[in-house]
Order: structure tokens, then C-alpha cells, then sequence
């Protein structure tokens, strides 16, 4: 059964500050912890004290959205119109389609906002656009659509400048700092993905006659290292386009410092750092690659090209740079 | 209430690969409404004195938005997300392309 609120006190009132567990929780969804289940019921919520006049700002359910949009309303007046999103971002889910418009004319009828506010005016996260035509909006709800900026800590300044955002406001960035918060979730899959392999490893030394040792994992963690920490955090300053290369050339980097350091370079050493030099760097670019979707500078076009022309080649040079690897430490080639 | 105008971190400009952009535009039957101007979130167009300009196409993520948003239908993007574990997962499903995308700091 939905609510919906003919008087404003069913309407649950939402704090604009943030508790310690709220914190806790954004850590624990950025490191991957819980992060599909990390909701706030979808409906109509009140912040500050608002009236008949007051705007409806509309957003997702994720609740890490939902944190950072009431952290940025302080001292505001005014509604939340909360779609169901599944539990996903705002931009994300107006991909998908569930910030959507079917969902937004759902909602609007759902809790009856046309009973608690006198006007008809919905300020819309200008990442909702890909999932809501605003003239469909109107055409069914009465309800006019007005996209306000990207980050939720321009409301403020949106709101003070008589709903005007400047262009500035209306782009999407991709700071350093924005970059730094995303690598946890690509480390964490990475270091998951690696323990089959250092299974193989383990399994390994038990017949090979050089066994992997210290210098293998190292090579093998600065290749997760570069694709998944160092190439994101550098990403415009790496020159290339293509993500596959900035992982590929952050990869040649590290595994050349590394064999380096390890001795990698002497004569007995050279197939066995032949293979690594073919296998790591193609790992860092597959990392790499697969960065693409956390950015928000990407086309599907450009990553389908690409993908096309990147991932031959990483499939490739990792399957013989795996093979020589192995073989190299089965027949005991080099010692360290 | 005092407003500050927070100083965004300078950054980088990011570019990515040129001339892929599904994004067609058809003048005709464009009303000058603007907008796609203002849900676009790379600064792709320019409406100047009622005539809408693609100055910026290379910069087009295909997101949709303007597509969608287009009163007259006089834009046209093929939409999606650039993400390549996606892409991975629909070839390897048979499926649409699929991430678990969960960022968030945009809202």
C-alpha cells in the first residue's frame, strides 16, 4: 500500500546533517560493502519546514544520493520527491531508465503531490535527463520539469541566483578527488579476482623447479597497482586517449621498474621477464579498460572502438606472456 | 543567507576518442528551445541568437539526454553508457550491456 499525504504531518521530515553511522555507511558502499542494498523508501519527504509554495526537488533512493543531496539543503525549505531507483545513483539510474519518466509520473501520482503543493514545478538533477522527457512530464502531470545542476552542493547557489544555473554548474567534472573515491571499487574486484591466480601460483611451486617467489608478486601487484590505482588517478595526465593504452603504458612502467629492481634484466632472467613484460602490462591495460565505465567523460562508441581494437591485442600478449611465465618457471629457467 | 560560490579544483581537461559520436542533428526542424544546451553535461552545444550550434561534438558521451529532452525530435543519439566491463558482461550473457554502477556524488 502507498501513502498518499492529504496532511503534511505523514510527512517524515529528513535532517540536513549527517550521523556518524551515515558516514560509516558511505565508506563501507564506496569499499564495495553492502553497496546493492544501500536505499531509502521511495516517496514524498519534507526538509525544514515547508509550505504550499515551497520547491520539489526530486531525486533517487540510493541512499548515499539521498546523504549527499540533504547534507547540501541546509537551512532550505522544501520537498523530496524520491524515485524508486533500485538503489542506484541518479545518472546511472536515468541510463537504465528507472529515473525515469513512467516512474516520475508514477510517483507524482503516488503520493498525491499535487494535493501538498500549490504549484506545479519539479526541479529535476540535470543527470536525470537521460531518463525523463520533460515535455511527457508535462503532457501527463501538469507538472513542469526544470533541470537545476549536476552536484547537489550547487542547490544552494541555484537557488539563490532565481533557479539559474551557470554554465559552470552544468558540466560534469572529473576531479582528481572524484577519481581518487572510485579506485576502491576498482582495487577490490582486482585483489578478488587475484586469488584463483595466486592459487595457480601456489599449485605451481609445488613441481616447478623455479618457483614463484617475492619479485613475481610484486610485478603482478604493481600491474593492479598501475591499471586500477595509478592509472585513474593520473588519467589526464597519461598521454593517450584510449584507456587500454594509458593502462598499457603505466603497465610497460611499472613491470620495467620492477624486473629492474629484481634482476630481472640478467641473461638467465631474460625469457622469464620476457613473459612478464607481455602479461602484466596487459593486465594493467584490461584494468584500465575496464575503468571506462566509472568515468564520466566515456561514449559507448568510443569504448566499443576501443574494445575492438585493445582487446585482441590483451588477450593475446596475456595468453603467450602467461605461457612463457609458467613454462619458464616449470623448466627452471634463470634463478634469482 | 550569505551564499560563497565554491571554487571547483581545477582539473585536467579530459578528451577521449574523436569522430565516434552517434549524435546527428537535423537543423530543420529545430526550435531553438535550448534545451539540449542546458541537460547536456559536456557543453556539446551552443544556442546563439536562436540557432543552435554543435561546437563542442567530440565531447558527446551519448547519455541521451538532449535526444530525449528534444521537443521536435530534430536530435539523434544512439544512447548508452561507455563502459567497458558492460560491454564484457552483455557479450558474455547475451545480453543488453549491464554494470552495477553505484558512484553516487552525482545527484
Amino acid at each position: 500500500m502507498e501513502n498518499t499525504y492529504s496532511d503534511k504531518e505523514s510527512i517524515a521530515n529528513v535532517p540536513t546533517s549527517l550521523t556518524t553511522c551515515d558516514m560509516l555507511g558511505a565508506w563501507k558502499v564506496r569499499l564495495g560493502i553492502g553497496r546493492m542494498n544501500y536505499t531509502v523508501n521511495p516517496g514524498l519527504y519534507s526538509v525544514g519546514n515547508p509550505h504550499r509554495e515551497s520547491p520539489v526537488l526530486v531525486s533517487a533512493n540510493y541512499k548515499l544520493t539521498f546523504d549527499i543531496l540533504r547534507k547540501n539543503l541546509a537551512d532550505l525549505d522544501c520537498w523530496l520527491l524520491i524515485l524508486d531507483t533500485k538503489g542506484v545513483n541518479v545518472w546511472c539510474a536515468a541510463g537504465k531508465g528507472t529515473f525515469g519518466t513512467d516512474e516520475l509520473v508514477h510517483r507524482i501520482d503516488s503520493v498525491g503531490l499535487s494535493k501538498v503543493v500549490n504549484h506545479r514545478n519539479l526541479i529535476l538533477p540535470q543527470l536525470g535527463a537521460p531518463g525523463i522527457n520533460a515535455h511527457e512530464i508535462t503532457a501527463r502531470t501538469g507538472f513542469s520539469v526544470t533541470y537545476g545542476p549536476v552536484r547537489a552542493d550547487d542547490i544552494q547557489a541555484y537557488i539563490a541566483e532565481g533557479y539559474n544555473a551557470t554554465r559552470e554548474m552544468r558540466r560534469v567534472k572529473f576531479t582528481f578527488t572524484d577519481r581518487l573515491v572510485l579506485t576502491p571499487m576498482e582495487l577490490v574486484p582486482a585483489v578478488k579476482m587475484s586469488l584463483p591466480i595466486m592459487g595457480v601460483m601456489l599449485i605451481t611451486n609445488q613441481f616447478a623447479k623455479r618457483p614463484f617467489g617475492k619479485s613475481d608478486i610484486a610485478a603482478y601487484a604493481g600491474a593492479i597497482l598501475t591499471g586500477s590505482v595509478i592509472t585513474p588517478l593520473l588519467l589526464p595526465y597519461i598521454p593517450g586517449k584510449a584507456f587500454a593504452w594509458k593502462g598499457l603504458v603505466t603497465g610497460l612502467m611499472g613491470t620495467i621498474c620492477i624486473l629492474g629492481a629484481s634482476k630481472g634484466f640478467k641473461k638467465e632472467n631474460r625469457l622469464m621477464s620476457a613473459g612478464q613484460l607481455l602479461l602484466f602490462p596487459a593486465f594493467s591495460s584490461f584494468l584500465a579498460l575496464n575503468f571506462t565505465g566509472a568515468t564520466t567523460y566515456t561514449s559507448p562508441s568510443g569504448v566499443k572502438k576501443e574494445m575492438k581494437r585493445a582487446l585482441p591485442l590483451i588477450i593475446g600478449a596475456g595468453a603467450v606472456g602467461a605461457a612463457i611465465v609458467l613454462g619458464s618457471h616449470f623448466l627452471g629457467k634463470g634463478k634469482k | 543567507m550569505a551564499m560563497t560560490v565554491k571554487k571547483q579544483p581545477s582539473d585536467r581537461q579530459h578528451r577521449y576518442l574523436k569522430n565516434v559520436t552517434t549524435l546527428t542533428f537535423d537543423s530543420e526542424k529545430c526550435t531553438g528551445c535550448g534545451l539540449c544546451e542546458t541537460v547536456c553535461p559536456h557543453s556539446v552545444f551552443e544556442l546563439n541568437e536562436g540557432k543552435l550550434y554543435l561546437t563542442n561534438k567530440d565531447a558527446c558521451i551519448e547519455c541521451g539526454a538532449c535526444a530525449l529532452n528534444c521537443p521536435t525530435k530534430a536530435l539523434f543519439v544512439n544512447p548508452g553508457t561507455g563502459c567497458a566491463s558492460a560491454f564484457i558482461f552483455g557479450w558474455l550473457t547475451d545480453d543488453e550491456p549491464a554494470c552495477d554502477c553505484s558512484g553516487g556524488g552525482f545527484c
